[in-house]
């Protein structure tokens, strides 16, 4: 979880956890990119259970992403469910994992978070920088009211 | 009635628990309102954004600050 409110984008993603190897690889790639920096890996079913915290932080983060095993794409539905549109979704066999075939090993763990994490990081690029400084200046505003 | 504040202390956190305060104040229930900036007890509430607002253990909002009109309309759908 982020330390601060105030000056940090909340990024949160959530993972496929099925039982096919494409939900194995999800749930990795996740976990991969939570350590890395990339967001905070949160709690799909809790969220499917409609689990007060985890729904209204869904709601109230600033990025949802999903990592999905393959195009049915249960953890966009999920999300879906709650009235919240994920900001960016991947389905891994959009992106050469075959479904039953594909091995999750640490390389092609590390090949597909790499293409994630070069996606993520384009769009951060494209989206306005001063981002950070527009929502300090919004909460030292809130407490001169 | 019990209302916890979830955060770390920041200026949103802030902002939320005044908002509340008042709201508490203006429909003059008995509240106890509690301040939790413990991470581990945040997230064992499920919040992962913050600052959030429970209210008998029952999570509003999180990861922005509601208006009044919504606190007001929360507190009165619990009393």
């Amino acid at each position: 979880m982020d330390k601060c409110c105030c000056n940090t984008k909340s990024r949160l993603i959530y993972s496929c956890s099925g039982a096919a190897n494409t939900g194995e690889m999800a749930d990795q790639i996740s976990r991969k990119l939570a350590k890395e920096g990339y967001g905070n890996m949160t709690c799909l079913a809790s969220v499917g259970a409609h689990i007060s915290g985890f729904v209204e932080s869904a709601k109230g983060a600033d990025k949802n992403n999903t990592i999905d095993g393959y195009s049915v794409a249960y953890a966009k539905k999920i999300l879906e469910h709650i009235g919240v549109s994920p900001t960016k979704s991947y389905a891994l066999t959009e992106m050469g994992v075959e479904k039953g075939k594909t091995p999750s090993t640490e390389e092609i763990v590390s090949k597909i978070s790499n293409k994630i994490k070069k996606d993520l990081s384009l769009k951060a690029e494209q989206e306005n920088n001063t981002e950070g400084d527009k929502n300090k200046i919004r909460c030292e505003r809130m407490l001169t009211k | 009635m019990k209302i916890e504040i979830l955060g770390t202390g920041c200026p949103k956190c802030k902002k939320l628990t005044e908002l509340t305060e008042e709201s508490v104040n203006e429909l003059g229930v008995s509240a106890e309102i509690i301040k939790v900036t413990d991470i581990n007890k945040i997230i064992d509430y499920g919040v992962m954004v913050t600052p959030a607002l429970v209210i008998d253990g029952d999570v509003k909002v999180a990861g922005k600050i509601p208006s009044k009109e919504e606190i007001i309309k929360w507190i009165e759908e619990k009393k």
